[in-house]
């Protein structure tokens, strides 16, 4: 009896306690910057893409969501042509942006995708493009990279020796 | 001319009663919901309506819209009988509650026999669903039922002739009459009140006196073949039955409409709000006994404690009037 009572009260005095309930369309959850949610494309500093269409997101990516098709400027740089991800698919587990060697690719913590059609999940290039660096600031590919391009020759990048004349047996 | 009259008064008055229960009763189902969310620290129906009011609504919609599938092999007759047995006993019981004086819609001289008989009456509804649901769980469930009622009417009706012998009467409203000045019945007969609430959780088919319907191991119990209108209408049964005890429990132990300042409607609404919060309380709070448990404590301790409440009872009002 004494048990029954206790039970009651202890029952009935969560009544003025605070709830667990998230009022989640009202109230916004605070979710870390790690957190993996929708896909998107960054660019450099100078505003230009960073992606340079190597495929190596759509390889690392388990469920073949991400498909790419690469272009070519005059000058020798890749970038994609399309580059499309279905979200219908995709399962946020993050391996594309680890796969990325230009941290081009990139997951952000707004989860708020849904779509009441299935073609709508399927974000072109165009969707995915931000105007801003993401994650990692002020990185440039094609600063670092080996590759000569327009205005770049080999051994002009960042923290690159000069090439070496094979033909040459001088030190 | 004016016996018609009457009549046609009578017939007009049902119809704004039923009105008045059906929305009552949804509205109960909303607050129940509520009640029992904020108990377990979460905040229960809030998207529909303010704080969620109109959930009910969106609820009865939603019901009626529902196919209705009986089993095949179910007895159909039956199967369709069943849940209007089970809504509309308890909606004539509601005929001789007194909720003002003469707010009656049949002053009946044996109003406690009837409203005990409609009550009893619900049975049937769940014996006869789970017989045409053709299922195990429902015929396990109508077999408890059946026992249950057995077990629970044996000191339901003994648990409230307390009241009676005081009162002097089978009349809700002259019951209500003699409480007048605050001498609620509760505090002469409080034995008798707590027996009858108790009986009156099982009457009602509720936690934790809801062993027919048992979600843990029967499925739903008797209703587990029921869809759409006729669950709808099951629910609508239990629902009703908890306000109908909880009326019975004001007009019988808690002094009915009377109250201060207040009107007297008023005050018996509050009444039976504050007495079906209880209800709800207990059922998010107590666990449901075994079966054998709560026939046995039926049987063995509340039976002969509402026999013993009933004589002293006798004796004292037989020897203050010798």
């Amino acid at each position: 009896m004494k048990g029954l009572l206790k039970s009651l009260w202890e029952v009935g005095s969560k009544l003025w306690e605070p709830k667990y309930t998230a009022g989640y369309p009202e109230v916004k959850p605070d979710l870390p910057p790690r957190y993996r949610a929708r896909i998107v494309l960054t660019r450099d500093p100078d505003g230009g893409e960073r992606c340079v269409a190597c495929n190596l997101c759509a390889v690392a990516c388990p469920v073949d969501c991400i498909d790419v098709v690469k272009a070519e400027t005059e000058d020798g740089r890749w970038y994609p042509e399309t580059f499309r991800i279905n979200f219908a698919r995709c399962i946020f587990c993050g391996y594309c942006e680890e796969a990325c060697p230009t941290a081009a690719i990139q997951l952000t913590p707004d989860f708020e995708l849904a779509d009441y059609a299935r073609p709508g999940l399927v974000y072109e290039k165009e969707d995915l493009l931000i105007a801003g660096e993401g994650k990692v600031a002020g990185y440039r590919y094609w600063d670092v990279a080996g590759k000569a391009i327009a205005g770049k020759d080999k051994g002009a990048a960042r923290a690159e020796a000069a090439p070496v004349d094979l033909k040459d047996l001088t030190p | 001319m004016t016996a018609s009259l009457a009549a046609l008064l009578v017939l007009i008055l049902s119809a704004v009663l039923l009105a008045a229960l059906m929305v009552t009763a949804g509205v109960f189902t909303w607050a129940e919901r509520r009640i029992l969310g904020f108990m377990q620290e979460r905040l229960g129906p809030n998207r529909v309506g303010p704080f969620g009011f109109l959930q009910w609504v969106a609820d009865t919609v939603k019901l009626i819209t529902k196919e209705d599938a009986p089993p095949a092999g179910a007895d159909r007759p039956a199967y369709l009988l069943a849940p209007v047995l089970a809504a509309l006993p308890i909606l004539a019981g509601f005929g001789v509650v007194a909720f003002a004086p003469g707010w009656t819609i049949a002053d009946l001289d044996m109003g406690v026999m009837f409203v005990m008989g409609m009550l009893a009456l619900t049975v049937y509804a769940l014996v006869l669903g789970a017989w045409a649901s053709r299922n195990r769980y429902a015929t396990l469930g109508g077999l408890r039922a059946a026992a249950q009622l057995l077990a629970y009417e044996s000191f339901l009706g003994l648990s409230l002739m307390g009241v009676v012998l005081i009162a002097g009467s089978f009349n809700l409203g002259e019951i209500v009459a003699a409480q007048e000045g605050g001498r609620w019945f509760v505090l002469v007969q409080p034995l008798g009140c707590a027996l009858f609430l108790i009986a009156g959780v099982a009457a009602a088919h509720r936690l934790p006196f809801d062993l027919q319907e048992s979600e843990q191991d029967l499925v739903a119990g008797f209703m587990t073949e029921y869809s759409g209108m006729n669950f709808a209408l099951f629910f609508l049964g239990e629902y009703l039955a908890v306000l109908l005890v909880a009326s019975l429990a004001v007009t019988l132990f808690f002094g009915g409409w009377h109250g201060p300042l207040l009107p007297g409607p008023v005050w018996f609404g509050l009444k039976v709000a504050a007495i079906a919060f209880v209800f709800v309380w207990i059922r998010a709070t107590l666990p449901r006994p075994r079966y054998d448990q709560l026939i046995g404590f039926a049987w063995k301790v509340a039976l002969p404690l509402a026999l013993v409440n009933l004589l002293v009872t006798g004796w004292i009002v037989v020897g203050g009037a010798a």
